[in-house]
């Protein structure tokens, strides 16, 4: 009892030759088909080619596109001739020219030796397999597909459109149930001549040459008609891209290859010399038998796939560039935007840093240049300082900022003197912001300044109205990112309940609570100041409510301490 | 886009392939090798003047990655590089002493050799300081490639021009003919690059770097452009646009995934800041041959006088196409 091979052969002959004889080696039969759309010229030289190996069959030939019935014609016309030819095959073994076996062949005929009765043949129903291309799943069976996916998608997808619309649906023949899986199997000759010999062949034919990739239905669902036993696996390693195309592989991929515990591989880049000699030239030392592995595999291939379909959030590059709303992430790791903190404590930034061990930036998007941490001029990812390139594209600026310091939380003052503009909806979108916003802070550098009253006046208007506009921002129905803003008076009420919230929210593991408070300025004289605007007709609202009188709302009594937040 | 958009854009193509035609009668075949051009070959197209010293290291470069010939136009070199490319049984060879500006950039020259002898073929587009990286290049050739963008379905290939530099001033270590300029100009820019998509063309608009960091920094909109498509599988009706900057149809600009997904890419090591390039850029003033007057070569020669340091604390330093990908420069896509 032996294995017999059918090898589905459309290029790379020379591979196929050699993998052909490595298969003849170890005394499998084989029937080769060629598909039709090979010149007769290169047909006639591969037959030639194998021409002394006597156990070799060449089967008739068809067109084998993809996803067409060409390819289950070729096959049961080379099962026919196996089957027919080779009277002591028990299993037949499907395989394409850029197979490779991965283990001795003898190992697989003992293997299927002491499994004389099982089918190896990946088979599920299409409710349970998620792996349907182009969202035709059940469709598949109960629509026509008479235009090709690959040259005429347009037609393709119009005649689809077409038949939903109108409610079309085929019949399914005497009720069988189909099933789908990976087009390379193993059957055992009984299962495989009663598919070949069914009374119903023709009426199964006829339906399955219309259903759309029947090479990988036609077999998995007739399999389940007649088999004793069907192990619902592929005993070929082939992994599948997005798109339903099979991953090639690559002579780096040697060590993986050896970690499978699959018998074949599929597919196998014909230039993979290394490859190609490690599996086939080398009897014994080659196949080395390491522990299997199949999980890396899966692991590596899956995460290509990913890579491909959702890439990697926050990043923005020359292969990805999202539309809006599909960037999966405007940013790639939460940052902290803080507004009139550094305003209305002395030593905000400093201390920041030292509670948190963040990364704490002044004023990212100041006028004159981003004033990054410590002075720096230029920071991670020779990201420049410089407010024109800054400027030039604010969100590149804020999205490379964070990609680049991946692993360590970024924050930064943000303010209405800045330019906000073209950066807050950005931020305001983003979920992995977190901005916290004393309103009308901005007031206390204004208060603490040395200028002429009607400069303060005038800039104090202009930076309210800034900042009320940025409210809005903050307070559309777009927003995405955690807000909180307090009015200045709200917050300094009891400053420090709202410290440890955004403290806590960071999420440093700062279970005592803060061990020091930021210094607050000296705002003896402030809700005076404020009422100097308001007599200069300009109304100063968005700090809220401070009292003329000195001393009332703030509990600070000694002027000459600095006050200490508690 | 609409269909006057899209015969506009139709038009602009068909007076691309006049002017290739136009421009090749001042071109003048020095070596024709191209006969042992074979189906299947990854072919390489370049310009290039007096660029004899990296010669060496160039051909065998792109030789190890695995192109197969190499069409070169010599745009009247001097220090004898033409002689030695002659003499490459795998180069094939035209020379012309027509401005290359004229010939907007080189572009029209190589527009027509390619619509002669790439038709059908993948070319790779690249000036002799740009040295080609893709994803698995240390393991895989160039052909692996190329295959797996046939049974993708893709024509083209997307590498963006990375700015490489040495630590210190430029000109201190002297290039030797044969050596690896990376050796030499290991560092680069890591994450500070900045896209916006061209609307018309299709492409995207990358800028940044070193040179918009040192050159460019108030000025940024002038810093040069770094979006490539260098590799494309060519048809004879394809036509290179701005550089390789843009390619036309439109459908080969888009090498980049618009869904949140990434497509696999490369990256141009460009080694063009070696000893060489102040003298390049002194000439290259006097010349006024490159693009927009020139004005980056006037920037570089101003700041090249004061302070030719574009190293930063920040700097990377090169090591494989794993670094650069794990950086988010390149992406191997769903190639595995």
């Amino acid at each position: 009892m032996s294995v017999g091979i059918i090898m589905l052969v459309h290029t790379a002959f020379g591979r196929a030759e050699q993998v052909a004889r490595h298969w003849a080696a170890s005394g499998c039969p084989l029937v080769i088909h060629v598909d039709k759309a090979v010149p007769r010229k290169t047909y006639n030289a591969f037959v030639k080619a194998l021409s002394d190996i006597e156990d070799v069959r060449f089967a008739p030939r068809h067109r084998c596109e993809w996803g067409t019935w060409g390819l289950v014609a070729a096959t049961q016309g080379a099962a026919e001739i196996m089957l027919r030819e080779f009277q002591t095959v028990r299993h037949v073994y499907l395989a394409s020219g850029s197979c490779l076996p991965l283990r001795p062949v003898q190992e697989l005929i003992d293997y299927l030796a002491v499994r004389p009765n099982t089918d190896f043949i990946e088979s599920a129903t299409t409710a349970d397999v998620p792996w349907t291309i182009g969202g035709l799943d059940q469709e598949r069976f109960t629509l026509r597909f008479p235009f090709s996916w690959r040259n005429h998608r347009y037609l393709f997808d119009k005649y689809v459109a077409l038949q939903r619309l109108v409610g079309f649906k085929r019949h399914i023949p005497n009720g069988i149930v189909p099933h789908m899986g990976s087009q390379w199997w193993c059957l055992t000759r009984q299962t495989l001549s009663a598919i070949l010999d069914d009374p119903y062949r023709r009426v199964y034919d006829r339906y399955f040459s219309k259903v759309w990739i029947p090479d990988e239905s036609y077999f998995q669902t007739l399999a389940r008609q007649y088999s004793r036993q069907i192990e619902s696996r592929s005993l070929t390693l082939s992994k599948f891209d997005y798109q339903g195309k099979p991953h090639i592989f690559y002579d780096d991929h040697l060590q993986l290859l050896r970690r499978s515990d699959c018998f074949l591989a599929r597919k196998i880049w014909p230039f993979a010399d290394r490859l190609y000699e490690a599996f086939l030239t080398d009897p014994a030392g080659a196949m080395k038998r390491t522990e299997p592995n199949p999980g890396k595999i899966d692991r590596i291939f899956a995460k290509a796939v990913e890579r491909r379909t959702r890439g990697r959030p926050g990043l923005y590059m020359q292969s990805r560039f999202p539309v809006e709303t599909r960037e999966n992430g405007l940013t790639c790791a939460p940052y902290s935007v803080f507004q009139g903190f550094s305003d209305l404590f002395e030593n905000f930034e400093p201390w920041l840093a030292r509670m948190t061990g963040m990364r704490v930036h002044g004023h990212l998007f100041a006028p004159e240049r981003a004033e990054f941490s410590d002075g720096q001029t230029v920071m991670n990812g020779a990201l420049s300082d410089s407010a024109a390139l800054r400027d030039y594209n604010p969100r590149a600026f804020l999205a490379s900022l964070i990609w680049n310091t991946r692993g360590e939380r970024q924050c930064f003052q943000f303010g209405p003197r800045d330019m906000i503009e073209d950066i807050e909806w950005y931020i305001a979108k983003d979920p992995n912001a977190q901005v916290s916003v004393i309103s009308g802070a901005w007031a206390v550098p204004l208060f603490k300044s040395n200028g002429n009253f009607a400069d303060i006046r005038r800039e104090a208007a202009l930076l309210q109205q800034v900042e009320s506009q940025h409210l809005k921002v903050l307070r559309s129905s777009w927003i995405k990112a955690r807000v909180r803003i307090w009015t200045m008076a709200e917050f300094i009420e009891a400053p420090m309940e709202p410290l440890q919230t955004i403290i806590d929210e960071i999420g440093q593991q700062n279970l005592r609570g803060l061990a020091e408070v930021p210094r607050m300025s000296d705002l003896t004289g402030f809700g005076q100041f404020l009422q100097n605007l308001k007599n200069q007709g300009m109304h100063p609202y968005l700090m809220g409510d401070f009292p003329v009188e000195q001393g009332t709302h703030s509990p600070q009594q000694d002027a000459r301490k600095p006050y200490l937040v508690r | 886009m609409g269909a006057w958009q899209s015969y506009r854009m139709r038009l602009r193509r068909k007076r691309a392939k006049v002017r290739a035609f136009r421009k090749h009668f001042s071109m003048r075949s020095v070596v024709d090798r191209t006969d042992r051009i074979r189906p299947g070959d990854v072919l390489l197209f370049s310009t290039m003047r007096d660029e004899h010293v990296r010669l060496p290291y160039f051909l065998r470069y792109y030789r190890d990655l695995g192109i197969s010939h190499f069409l070169i136009v010599d745009n009247d070199s001097t220090d004898g590089g033409a002689d030695y490319l002659a003499q490459q049984d795998d180069v094939s060879l035209w020379s012309t002493k027509a401005s290359y500006k004229r010939a907007r950039f080189g572009i029209d020259w190589l527009n027509w050799l390619q619509s002669k002898y790439g038709h059908g073929h993948w070319t790779l587009v690249v000036d002799p300081d740009e040295f080609f990286v893709y994803p698995f290049c240390d393991t895989r050739p160039i052909r692996a490639l190329t295959d797996w963008l046939d049974t993708s379905q893709v024509k083209s290939f997307g590498a963006m021009l990375l700015d490489m530099y040495p630590k210190g001033r430029i000109d201190v270590v002297p290039y030797r003919a044969g050596q690896n300029p990376l050796e030499i100009a290991a560092w680069f820019d890591p994450g500070n690059y900045m896209i916006e998509k061209n609307k018309k063309f299709g492409n995207l608009w990358i800028q940044g770097g070193p040179r918009a960091r040192v050159f460019f920094p108030d000025n940024p909109k002038k810093a040069p452009a770094l979006n490539k498509t260098p590799l494309i599988k060519w048809h004879r009706r394809y036509a290179y646009e701005s550089s390789t900057h843009m390619v036309l149809p439109r459908g080969l600009n888009l090498t980049y995934d618009e869904w949140g997904g990434e497509k696999a890419s490369g990256i141009l090591l460009h080694a063009k800041f070696l000893d060489t390039f102040t003298a390049k850029a002194a000439e290259e003033l006097t010349r006024r041959q490159h693009y927009s007057a020139s004005v980056e070569y006037k920037a570089y020669a101003e700041i090249v006088q004061h302070n030719p340091e574009l190293w930063c604390k920040w700097s990377e330093k090169y090591i494989n196409w794993r670094q650069l990908e794990i950086l988010g420069l390149m992406s191997k896509g769903n190639w595995a």
